[in-house]
C-alpha cells in the first residue's frame, strides 16, 4: 500500500486560510486508488467512484453498452435486490446518481457524514457483486431508449451535434455517441452487459474519490474494510489508445429538424494537454475560448450580438482536458432574416481579426481574473471539487496536475493565444454543421430570402 | 411606502435543532430593514473569501399588462444594459475585470439581480458599485430596447416548435386561464412594448420599500449594512399596491392533444397546487415526495419507469408561489406507447389519493427529507437562495430552524386529507404534445 500525502497550495493572494484544500492519496492493495479531499464546512461528505471505461472503450455494434450498464448497476446484486440502493441511499437521506461520458463512468452518493460506511459498503458490493438479468435488462435498455429520445432524437441541437461528431471523426471512436446508437441499443443482450462489467469494473481501473467533512485516516481504514477484500482479477487492465489522422480539408453537413431557427455549428479540431507541465497550446486555446465568449463582455456577443446583431445567440467553447482530441467550437443562431451564411462569414471575420492583430492585454486580464475568481468559486461546491479530481484521475493526469494547470492558464501570453488562433482556427481542421429548420407539419417551408445555406 | 427609520431586529436563532437524535448547525440569519425601507437578511460566513449578494422585487411576470405581456422580464432585462454612466460593455467589463458574476432570478412572482465577486476590497466594490447602479439607474437606451425585443421574439418563435415548450404553455393556459400566473409573452405583445412601458414598469415594482435584499459570506454586519444601504437608497418610491387575485382552484377537466413530428409523446398533466405560505405546505410536500418527487423511490418512477421501463423521466411537484403555483406531473415516452402511460399515471394518482400513502413509505420520506437537510444547506449558493426565498414569501427567519420538525410531524392521515382535499383527478387539466392518433377512454 503507497501513502502519498499531497498538499495543494491554490495560489490566489488576500485572506484566504479558513479553507484549505487538503487532498490525502493512498492506493490499496488491490490497485484502486483512494483520494480524499478534507472540508469542514458542512456535516456531509461525497462519494464519487469513477470507472475508466467510456463510450470511447466501446465497440462497433454495441455502442451505448458503457451507459446502459452505468443503469444496470442500480438494478441489484446477490445481498442487495433491484431498486434497493436507491432506497437505502434515500433513507439515509442521501441523494445519488451517475454519469457517463466518452472517457469513462462514474457513480456518486452525496450524505451526511456518518452515512459514509453505508455508501461505501453498498458502492463496494456493486463492483463486484451485480446481477445481471435478462427481464431487468430488456426493461432498463427501453428506458435508455426512452432517454435517446428525449436527449437526441426529439432535440435538433443534439442530433446535429450527433451527426457533426460521426462526420469529424473517421476513425476515433468519439464518432460514437455516448448513448448509442438507436440500432444497437435494440440489438444489445445483457450478455453484452455481463462482458463489459466484467472487462472493466476491477478495483485497479478504478478511483475512488472522498470529498468532505471527514478525516483523510479514517476514509483510508473505511475504504480498505469495504473496498480491501475484493480482488482484481487481472494484472492491469489497459485500454486501447486511438488516434484521428489529420484532416485533409473542409467538411460540411446538413441536418433537417422541426425547428424556427436555423443554427451553424463550426468546430476545429484542436489538441488537449499531454503533458501538463511542457505544453502551453492548450492552455492558449482555453485562454481564446475565454477571449471569445468568457463573460459578457466577451467579443463574440459584444461584436455579433449587440454591434452587427447579426446573431441572436453566439458560443465558443473548447476543453483541454479529455482522454481523445479536442475540438474548439464556435455556434450560433442568426438573428432573424440573417442567413447562416452571412454568420459563417461574421464568424471567420473574428478569427481573421485574432489571427491578425490578436488579443489585447486587457482582454487576457480579464479572463485570468475569471480564472482566479473561478478557483475561490469552486470553493463553494464539494462535489465539484471532487468532480475535477476524479476526471483528472480518469483522464491520466492524476489531480496532482491540477495547481500546476492554473499557473500555466496565468502564463499565457497574448502572442500565445494568436499563435494558436492562427494554427488550429483554420479551413483544413475544420468541420461545419448547419441545422435546416423544418416546418412542424412536415411539408417544405417556403424558402425565405437570405435562407440559403452555405453549401 | 416608505419607512425611514431604521429599526434592527436582533433575532437570534439557536442554533441547532435537534431530530431524530441528529443535530445541524443552521446558519445564523441576521435580519434587519435598512433605511431605504428594504428588508435585509444576512448570513455572515468568512469561509471562503466571496461574498453573494442578491435583491429582489415583486416583479414578476404576473404584473405584466395583458396586451403587453413581456414587460416584466424585459425590464429585468434591461436593468443590466445600460445605466448612468455605463453602457452595456461598460457594465459587462467592469464586471468581467474583476472577476464578478452578474445573474438574477425571474418567476412569476420575482424579479432580482444577484452578483457573486471575491470578498476582497476593490473586487468587492466594483463588483458591487457596478450592481448598486444597475438596479438604481437604469436608463433602458431605445436602441438596446429593440435589439432585445427582437431577439425575445426570434426564441419565442423557436420555442413554439419544440414540444416541452408548446406542452408547458398549453398546460399553464389550461390550468390558469386568464389568471396572470397564465400570462405570457407572445410574438404580438412583445412586439408593443416600448421603452415608456418599461419605465413605467420599473417605477412601480423597483421600490426600496419593496426590495428583499440577501447577503451571503464574507462581510461583517457593518459592511452588510452599508452595502443594503448602498444597494437600495435611490430606488424609486412609489405607493402602488399590486395585489394578484385569487387563483381559481377547482378547474374544468381537460385534455388537449397537440400534434407534432417528435419520436415521444410530452405528457403534462395537473391542476393549481399550494402557495408558499399554504396551511398545507409541508404535508403536501412531503407526500409529493411519495408521489413522485422522490427521485427514484417515487411510486410513479416506480410504476411507470422501474416496472415498465415506459419513460426515462417521470415526477409530479408542486411549485410554491405567492398564488398557489402549479402541481404538475409530466413525462416523455414514445407515441405508441403514450395511452398506456396515461392511463397507468391517472391509476397511480387516483390510488395514491384515494388510499393514501403507507407507514412505511411515509416513513422512507421522513428519512430522506430530514436525514438530508445538511445538504440543503451546505454552500453559501444554497443558503443565499433560502434567504431570498425566506424574505420575498415572508417566512419566519426560522425556516430552517423549524425545517426538520414541520416534516417530523406529518402524518399519514394529513397527507392523505390533503391530497383527497386538494387534488381532484376528475378535475385536471392534461396536455399532450406529440399526441398519438387514438385517445384515450
Amino acid at each position: 500500500m503507497r501513502f502519498i500525502i499531497f498538499y495543494i497550495a491554490l495560489f490566489f493572494g488576500g485572506s484566504f486560510n479558513a479553507v484549505n484544500a487538503e487532498v490525502f492519496e493512498i492506493t490499496l492493495s488491490n490497485g484502486l486508488k483512494v483520494i480524499v479531499k478534507e472540508d469542514h464546512r458542512a456535516p456531509v461528505v461525497v462519494q464519487q467512484i469513477w470507472y475508466k471505461a467510456g463510450a470511447m472503450d466501446e465497440s462497433t455494434g454495441t455502442t451505448g453498452i458503457a451507459h446502459v450498464l452505468e443503469h444496470m448497476m442500480f438494478k441489484g446484486t446477490k445481498d442487495v435486490p433491484a431498486g434497493e440502493f436507491s432506497k437505502r441511499i434515500a433513507a439515509a437521506g442521501g441523494r445519488e446518481n451517475a454519469f457517463t461520458s466518452s472517457d469513462y463512468t462514474a457513480y456518486f452518493q452525496q450524505l451526511h457524514k456518518s452515512k459514509l460506511p453505508l455508501a461505501m459498503k453498498l458502492e463496494a458490493d456493486r463492483m463486484r457483486n451485480l446481477k445481471l438479468t435478462a427481464d431487468e435488462f430488456s426493461k432498463e435498455v427501453n428506458v435508455v431508449k426512452e432517454e435517446r429520445r428525449m436527449r437526441t432524437d426529439d432535440t435538433p441541437q443534439s442530433l446535429m451535434y450527433e451527426t457533426m461528431m460521426a462526420a469529424i471523426y473517421q476513425q476515433h471512436p468519439y464518432q460514437h455517441p455516448v448513448i448509442g446508437w438507436m440500432n444497437d441499443l435494440e440489438a444489445l443482450t445483457v450478455a453484452d452487459a455481463k462482458t463489459w462489467y466484467d472487462k472493466w469494473y476491477e478495483p485497479n481501473n478504478a478511483t475512488l474519490v472522498i470529498a468532505g467533512d471527514v478525516d483523510a485516516g479514517e476514509v483510508f481504514a473505511l475504504a480498505k474494510k469495504y473496498y480491501g477484500p475484493i480482488k482484481s482479477r487481472v494484472e492491469e487492465v489497459t485500454r486501447r489508445e486511438y488516434s484521428e489522422p489529420p484532416q485533409l480539408g473542409i467538411k460540411r453537413l446538413v441536418v433537417k429538424a422541426p425547428a424556427e431557427l436555423p443554427q451553424i455549428f463550426m468546430a476545429y479540431r484542436t489538441p488537449t494537454i499531454q503533458d501538463p507541465e511542457q505544453d502551453w497550446k492548450p492552455y492558449a486555446l482555453e485562454i481564446l475560448a475565454g477571449v471569445l465568449d468568457g463573460n459578457a463582455s466577451a467579443r463574440l456577443s459584444k461584436h455579433l450580438v449587440r454591434e452587427q446583431q447579426i446573431v441572436s445567440s453566439v458560443g465558443a467553447g473548447y476543453d483541454s482536458t479529455s482522454r481523445g482530441p479536442s475540438l474548439f467550437l464556435l455556434d450560433a443562431t442568426p438573428s432573424e432574416g440573417k442567413s447562416v451564411t452571412e454568420v459563417e462569414s461574421a464568424l471567420r471575420q473574428e478569427i481573421a481579426l485574432l489571427v491578425n492583430e490578436g488579443v489585447n492585454e486587457k482582454e487576457l486580464m480579464r479572463i485570468k481574473a475569471q480564472v482566479t475568481a473561478g478557483e475561490v468559486y469552486k470553493l463553494d461546491s464539494l462535489f465539484y471539487q471532487a468532480m475535477q479530481v476524479g476526471q483528472m484521475e480518469s483522464i491520466g493526469h492524476g489531480h496532482g496536475a491540477l495547481p500546476l494547470m492554473l499557473e500555466k492558464l496565468q502564463a499565457v501570453t497574448a502572442e500565445q493565444v494568436r499563435q494558436v488562433a492562427k494554427e488550429f482556427l483554420q479551413d483544413d481542421n475544420l468541420t461545419i454543421a448547419v441545422l435546416d429548420p423544418q416546418p412542424l407539419s412536415g411539408k417544405p417551408k417556403p424558402q425565405r430570402k437570405g435562407m440559403s445555406h452555405g453549401h | 411606502m416608505a419607512i425611514k427609520s431604521k429599526f434592527t431586529i436582533a433575532i437570534s436563532i439557536a442554533a441547532l435543532c435537534c431530530t431524530a437524535g441528529v443535530a445541524y448547525a443552521t446558519p445564523k440569519i441576521q435580519y434587519w430593514q435598512s433605511e431605504s425601507g428594504a428588508k435585509v437578511l444576512f448570513v455572515e460566513d468568512h469561509n471562503i473569501p466571496m461574498l453573494d449578494v442578491s435583491v429582489n422585487f415583486a416583479a414578476g411576470s404576473s404584473f405584466d399588462a395583458v396586451d403587453k405581456a413581456g414587460v416584466a422580464s424585459l425590464t429585468r432585462r434591461m436593468l443590466a444594459l445600460g445605466v448612468s454612466g455605463m453602457s452595456e460593455d461598460d457594465i459587462a467589463s467592469g464586471m468581467a475585470d474583476v472577476g464578478a458574476v452578474l445573474g438574477g432570478d425571474f418567476s412569476q412572482d420575482m424579479a432580482g439581480i444577484s452578483v457573486r465577486t471575491l470578498s476582497r476590497t476593490e473586487v468587492r466594490d466594483q463588483a458591487l458599485d457596478i450592481m448598486a447602479r444597475v438596479l438604481q439607474t437604469p436608463v433602458f437606451p431605445e436602441d438596446v430596447l429593440a435589439r432585445e425585443k427582437t431577439r425575445t421574439i426570434a426564441a419565442l418563435k423557436d420555442a413554439e416548435t419544440k414540444p416541452e415548450s408548446i406542452a408547458n404553455r398549453a398546460f399553464r393556459k389550461a390550468i390558469y386561464g386568464n389568471h396572470p400566473y397564465g400570462m405570457m409573452s407572445e410574438v404580438e405583445t412583445v412586439k408593443k412594448i416600448t421603452v415608456k412601458d418599461i419605465q413605467d414598469f420599473y417605477r412601480t415594482h423597483y421600490n426600496s420599500g419593496k426590495a428583499v435584499v440577501a447577503i451571503m459570506g464574507d462581510v461583517s454586519r457593518r459592511l452588510a449594512e452599508k452595502i443594503a444601504e448602498n444597494l437600495t437608497a435611490k430606488l424609486p418610491v412609489s405607493d402602488a399596491i399590486h395585489a394578484l387575485p385569487e387563483v381559481a382552484m377547482q378547474i374544468a377537466p381537460s385534455e388537449q392533444r397537440i400534434e407534432h413530428p417528435a419520436t415521444q409523446s410530452h405528457i403534462l398533466m395537473g391542476a393549481p397546487g399550494m402557495s408558499r405560505t399554504d396551511a398545507d405546505y409541508m404535508v403536501l410536500y412531503v407526500g409529493n415526495y411519495i408521489l413522485g418527487g422522490g427521485g427514484f423511490v417515487s411510486r410513479l418512477m416506480e410504476e411507470v419507469r422501474e416496472k415498465r421501463g415506459l419513460a426515462y423521466s417521470v415526477y409530479s411537484y408542486f411549485m410554491p408561489l405567492k398564488q398557489p403555483g402549479l402541481f404538475q406531473i409530466g413525462l416523455q415516452t414514445k407515441k405508441d406507447q403514450a395511452n398506456e402511460a396515461l392511463l397507468l399515471v391517472r391509476k397511480t394518482l387516483s390510488k395514491f389519493i384515494e388510499q393514501g400513502p403507507t407507514e412505511k413509505e411515509l416513513q422512507a420520506a421522513k428519512d430522506n427529507i430530514m436525514g438530508g437537510f445538511p445538504l440543503r444547506i451546505n454552500s453559501n449558493r444554497k443558503i443565499i437562495g433560502y434567504l431570498g426565498v425566506i424574505g420575498f414569501y415572508d417566512l419566519p427567519l426560522t425556516y430552517l430552524d423549524d425545517f426538520t420538525d414541520r416534516v417530523e410531524k406529518v402524518s399519514v392521515e394529513q397527507v392523505q386529507d390533503a391530497f383527497l382535499r386538494r387534488i381532484n383527478p376528475q378535475a385536471m387539466a392534461t396536455v399532450i404534445v406529440g399526441a398519438p392518433e387514438v385517445a384515450t377512454q
